[in-house]
């Protein structure tokens, strides 16, 4: 089904810098507004991520938990404590931090080629090296064949296939991702889980994947960081020790269900606390 | 006969000034030859019965002298105006009234499209530039091209310049509101998304802003050429001694009721001609919106 998996390139024109994409989030806080309105979306966090790690970031709905992610993205700044990525301080938005969304964020003016191709474009590649680029990551995603279409004749996970493609056109060292597969389907979801770990396996970036939805965090990543709600900090760093490749089948085996568990009670032990903090 | 069967179609002519979007329409005609297909030639069908049976009221209605409250003793017969028609279009006069007409459109109506997507474009991306001009905007706008002719007059140093002048003003307004309000919709995630690919401030204008703004101009250049050939004929009724709205002004000064009638289509067929070809050059850039559906 997935034609990513047929991909004939060698990894080598695909692999990224294996030491690039330590990201160092520094007692970062957040807050916006001013005075009796201000809002602390963000409590002062520090994580390490290593380079090539596949972490997810785990919280309820509002917990600050994009915040944290469109600070890595330079979308917001800081209000205290700062963001590094590979020793160099984020200051805004830039191609080396690769950017998929949830929703979907095609230029619907461009074809899906177009759309690959504009990160190289905007970087000084010629025409033909970006449509070279743009070609090999749409083999990557598997969406060749659909280089000439425009967006809104995609289904939504091909388009979120394309966001990928997008972002990793650029060679990241970083691929932020804000609950990408939220808007589609189960099925679909879990068919993109299982072709991004394999994109993720031949380009080898660091993730910080964005997901409310435990079972997607537990697949996927290395590490899940619980976070708690308003205002929002990280409660548990909890390693994965599921092998690679992964496969569905895991769900099933007890060390998948250990911290599927985990990170279940935590969850609710914080929602039960922040429950009771309301009704004080 | 074809700008009058489609004129016919449409006796309310041109839209209204407003600040109202219209959904830019679809697009009006394709490439190549138009293949008829039996839903193409039903329609077509209908319309030229709908066409055939509006004439025939209306000669009935100037054969029997027609006066219930609408008098229609005065009213031309269709077959007077359609040989009237057919017998202008033979003589130069008639056709100098029509280029001059078409000039006119053509110089304000092009000062308009380059000035008021600029303002647009200003007034969606400076907070500063909207605040500044919107005033003027919400002031002159509603003034009908009709009232401007006495000023118009005085203040510029031809009447073929207080013409275009007047003719400019009115394709403006819906040129810079629609682009304005373009401007207004792009979407905050392509910003985001082209930040993050590396694209600069003029890149997220150049790839984000305006063809994301370009649905809503294009509406609004269609809006503003009807708009136009309305202020055109206001201003040509009352100064100039060449166009086709003097030519139908003229008509009724000189007691010849068929060539009134044959100015009203005229002005229709040109209207809707000029309009058609606005959303014809428009549409090559919306292709990315039509095939979405």
């Amino acid at each position: 089904m997935l034609d990513v998996l047929k991909f004939k390139k060698p990894d080598t024109a695909l692999a990224n810098d294996a030491d690039k994409g330590r990201i160092r989030i520094s007692d970062v806080s957040i807050r916006f507004g001013q005075g009796a309105s201000a809002h602390q979306a963000v409590e002062s966090t520090s994580i390490d991520i290593e380079a090539g790690e596949f972490v997810c970031i785990l919280g309820p709905s509002g917990c600050g938990k994009s915040t944290l992610l469109n600070a890595i993205a330079g979308y917001t700044k800081p209000t205290t404590g700062q963001v590094t990525v590979d020793d160099v301080k984020v200051t805004g938005p830039g191609p080396d931090r690769g950017m998929v969304f949830q929703q979907y964020s095609l230029l619907p003016w461009k074809t899906v080629y177009e759309n690959v191709a504009f990160g190289p474009k905007m970087a000084g590649a010629s025409r033909t090296s970006a449509g070279s680029v743009a070609n090999t990551f749409l083999g990557l995603v598997g969406l060749k064949k659909f280089g000439n279409r425009y967006p809104a004749e995609l289904s939504g996970g091909m388009q979120q296939r394309v966001g990928i493609a997008r972002a990793l056109a650029n060679y990241p060292s970083v691929l932020l991702m804000d609950e990408p597969f939220g808007a589609l389907d189960a099925q679909t979801r879990l068919m993109m889980q299982e072709s991004l770990l394999d994109i993720w396996r031949k380009f080898g970036t660091t993730v910080v994947f964005i997901t409310h939805d435990v079972d997607e965090a537990v697949f996927l990543a290395d590490r899940v960081l619980i976070m708690s709600a308003a205002p929002g900090r990280i409660i548990e760093d909890v390693r994965v020790e599921l092998p690679r490749p992964r496969s569905p089948e895991m769900a099933s085996t007890p060390k998948y269900l250990e911290a599927r568990q985990f990170c279940l009670d935590t969850i609710r032990a914080e929602s039960r606390k922040a429950f009771a903090a309301q009704n004080a | 006969m074809q700008p009058l069967v489609k004129d016919a179609e449409n006796p309310t002519a041109e839209p209204k000034p407003s600040a109202e979007v219209t959904p830019a329409a679809p697009p009006p005609a394709r490439k190549g030859v138009p293949r008829l297909s039996a839903e193409r030639l039903q329609g077509l069908a209908m319309a030229l019965v709908s066409l055939s049976v509006g004439i025939g009221l209306w000669h009935i209605a100037t054969a029997i002298n027609l006066d219930f409250y609408i008098n229609f003793s005065n009213v031309p017969a269709p077959w007077k105006v359609f040989s009237a028609f057919f017998a202008h279009i033979q003589t130069e006069i008639f056709w100098t009234h029509i280029g001059v007409s078409m000039r006119r459109i053509l110089i304000s109506y092009s000062i308009a499209v380059v000035l008021g997507i600029t303002i647009g474009l200003m007034m969606g991306r400076s907070r500063i530039a909207r605040a500044f001009v919107m005033p003027y905007i919400e002031v002159i706008r509603p003034i009908p091209a009709v009232a401007w002719i006495p000023l118009a007059i005085l203040m510029w140093p031809t009447e073929e310049s207080s013409i275009i002048y007047i003719t400019f003003l009115g394709a403006l307004f819906p040129i810079v509101l629609n682009t304005l309000h373009g401007v207004e919709q792009t979407p905050e995630v392509l910003v985001r998304a082209v930040q993050s690919l590396g694209a600069s401030r003029v890149a997220v204008f150049l790839h984000v802003v305006i063809p994301a703004a370009l649905p809503s101009i294009a509406a609004g250049l269609a809006i503003g050429m009807g708009v136009s050939w309305f202020s055109l004929l206001a201003g040509e009724i009352i100064s100039g001694q060449y166009g086709i709205g003097y030519f139908t002004w003229n008509a009724y000064s000189l007691i010849n009721y068929q060539d009134i009638v044959v100015g009203m289509l005229v002005i229709g067929g040109l209207g809707t001609a000029s309009t058609a070809a606005v959303k014809l050059a428009t549409s090559p850039m919306l292709k990315w919106q039509k095939r979405a559906r």
